[in-house]
């Protein structure tokens, strides 16, 4: 019993390995090439359009009520101890250093991870990516590298669009509506929020999901079973290790950022 | 002609062959796909690959095209040796092949013509009009010019093997793989494919496979014909040779006999067996 146990634990630990290998030597194999801007750089467009431009409602929506319910959430808390003039400086650095970053990952994750991985599983599944290696074009250089490098051009983007967002929205309920005075908020904000700590920090992070994530995604629809119960396993997966991933790594970025570590 | 025991490479010449397979020995988990198997196909002519379902035909032609490795044997399309090319050498013999698959495998997201273009617009350098000369006259050929500007998903299964006869011609190719390039043609259709896979061997000295149940069809244009069956060749020969062979399993083949020694049935256990087990 014990020994089957044993047995299974390494046979899943070899397993994990030989995938990470592989999708080590995919990335490897996707990214390591001469550039040909002329060729590629529309392919990238066209994906930065898919990937980032797509993704905007979601993060723009997702950001403005965030930052309102932090405003919300923030102002009663605050005025307990009569410090609602802090809410600005309370959004800002939430939103910079953390949320921003971090749910907007969560919900990239979420809509353009997914959708990579099934679009790429699709492609397997109708031999569209055999097409074009019989053709004598590389599909992970065609098809893979575009996507990863869009990924990880628009996650911060959208990241900082999230956060901009995100304060607008705390400003509309805290300023507007709560009636915090405006000349508190946005100098608070403006005194405690430093461009390196907070800004580059969590931009440093959101590069690291929008990698981590299409890394995830593009390797999960290029590995998929080209069937549509396989192609639907591997956009869950995309989800669910690209979720776990993006929190697991915030964790560790915010101990070496802020952690003094 | 001959039958299992044969591999034909006797008659070969191997200056003329453009592809040489030898003692190919490929597995699909425990299942053997190929055992040992050796076959030449002739630069510039038009080899028909046949063999009942399941028999892997178009594994052949993922092997030819280095889209599987075989696990053992050799597989040297013009004196090259696939699975000890780079990945680089191999895109690069790649385009000199063309492959229609059987779904078609066009690319869903670009239009008809745009499917054409794509091979002449990754592999060569011409000027807009002159890739659209190429496309237009490869369109029309296979009869759907008139159908350039639609997608994928608004053409018929024919018609999207047609399109992508088209595009596996598009660069003139010293080697074009059809598999199954006669299935879900209309009889008109069907005739004018047939016409124009000789055609173009003819005119442009490709060397041709095609792997085909239609065993009219097939041995109309076919030069050599290879019938496949349990992991081995068959039979083969010229294709009156293969018609009227009196080999026990070839004949069954060709004619389409339903009792004969070419089973139907996948291998499984006795049929009484099975059904007297019961649930377990």
């Amino acid at each position: 019993m014990v020994i089957q146990v044993l047995r299974r634990v390494g046979s899943k630990g070899v397993s994990f390995l030989e995938s990470f290998g592989a999708s080590g030597m995919f990335l490897f194999q996707s990214l390591v090439a001469v550039p040909n801007i002329r060729n590629n750089f529309p392919l990238l467009v066209k994906q930065i359009y898919a990937v980032g431009v797509m993704s905007l409602v979601i993060i723009m929506v997702s950001g403005l009520f965030i930052g309102m319910v932090l405003a919300l959430q923030g102002y009663n808390i605050l005025t307990r101890y009569g410090s609602e003039q802090a809410l600005g400086q309370l959004v800002s650095l939430t939103l910079l250093r953390e949320l921003g970053p971090v749910v907007a990952a969560l919900l990239f994750a979420g809509r353009a991870g997914s959708a990579l991985t099934a679009e790429i599983g699709l492609m397997k599944s109708t031999e569209q990516i055999a097409g074009l290696e019989m053709i004598g074009v590389d599909p992970l250089r065609r098809v893979i590298a575009p996507r990863f490098w869009a990924g990880i051009i628009c996650m911060p983007v959208l990241a900082i669009i999230f956060s901009s967002v995100g304060i607008w929205g705390a400003s509309l309920v805290g300023v507007d509506w709560l009636g915090v005075y405006s000349g508190s908020f946005w100098a608070n904000m403006q005194d405690s929020v430093q461009f390196s700590d907070d800004v580059l920090n969590g931009v440093i992070k959101s590069i690291a999901f929008g990698f981590v994530i299409t890394w995830i995604a593009v390797f999960q629809g290029y590995d998929a079973v080209p069937t549509s119960e396989g192609i639907g396993q591997a956009t869950t997966r995309t989800v669910v290790y690209a979720s776990l991933a993006i929190l697991g790594l915030d964790f560790i970025l915010t101990a070496v950022m802020f952690g003094d570590l | 002609m001959s039958d299992s025991d044969s591999s034909g490479i006797e008659n070969s010449d191997n200056d003329g062959n453009f592809i040489e397979v030898r003692d190919l020995t490929f597995y699909r988990g425990d299942r053997v796909i190929y055992q040992n198997v050796s076959l030449d196909i002739p630069r510039g002519k038009i080899t028909a690959i046949m063999g009942p379902s399941g028999t892997g035909k178009t594994t052949l032609l993922r092997l030819i095209g280095g889209q599987l490795k075989p696990d053992s044997g050799t597989v040297k399309v013009d004196g090259k040796h696939i699975p000890n090319l780079t990945r680089k050498e191999l895109f690069a013999l790649r385009s000199r092949m063309g492959m229609l698959f059987q779904s078609g495998a066009l690319f869903t997201d670009v239009s008809v013509y745009e499917n054409v273009a794509f091979p002449l617009r990754v592999h060569t350098n011409l000027p807009e009009d002159m890739i659209r000369d190429v496309v237009l006259m490869k369109l029309h050929a296979v009869g759907l010019r008139g159908a350039r500007n639609l997608m994928p998903s608004e053409l018929s299964g024919g018609m999207a093997r047609r399109v992508a006869l088209a595009r596996a011609i598009a660069l003139d190719p010293d080697l074009v793989m059809y598999d199954e390039p006669f299935a879900g043609q209309d009889p008109v259709a069907m005739g004018v494919v047939v016409q124009l896979i000789r055609l173009l061997n003819d005119a442009l000295g490709h060397t041709s496979i095609i792997v085909s149940h239609d065993v009219a069809e097939a041995a109309s244009i076919a030069d050599y014909i290879y019938v496949l069956a349990d992991g081995e060749i068959i039979g083969q020969g010229a294709p009156d040779e293969v018609l009227h062979s009196d080999a026990p399993r070839l004949k069954q083949f060709m004619q389409g006999l339903p009792d004969g020694p070419v089973p139907f049935h996948f291998p499984a256990r006795d049929l009484r067996d099975d059904l007297l087990a019961g649930v377990k």
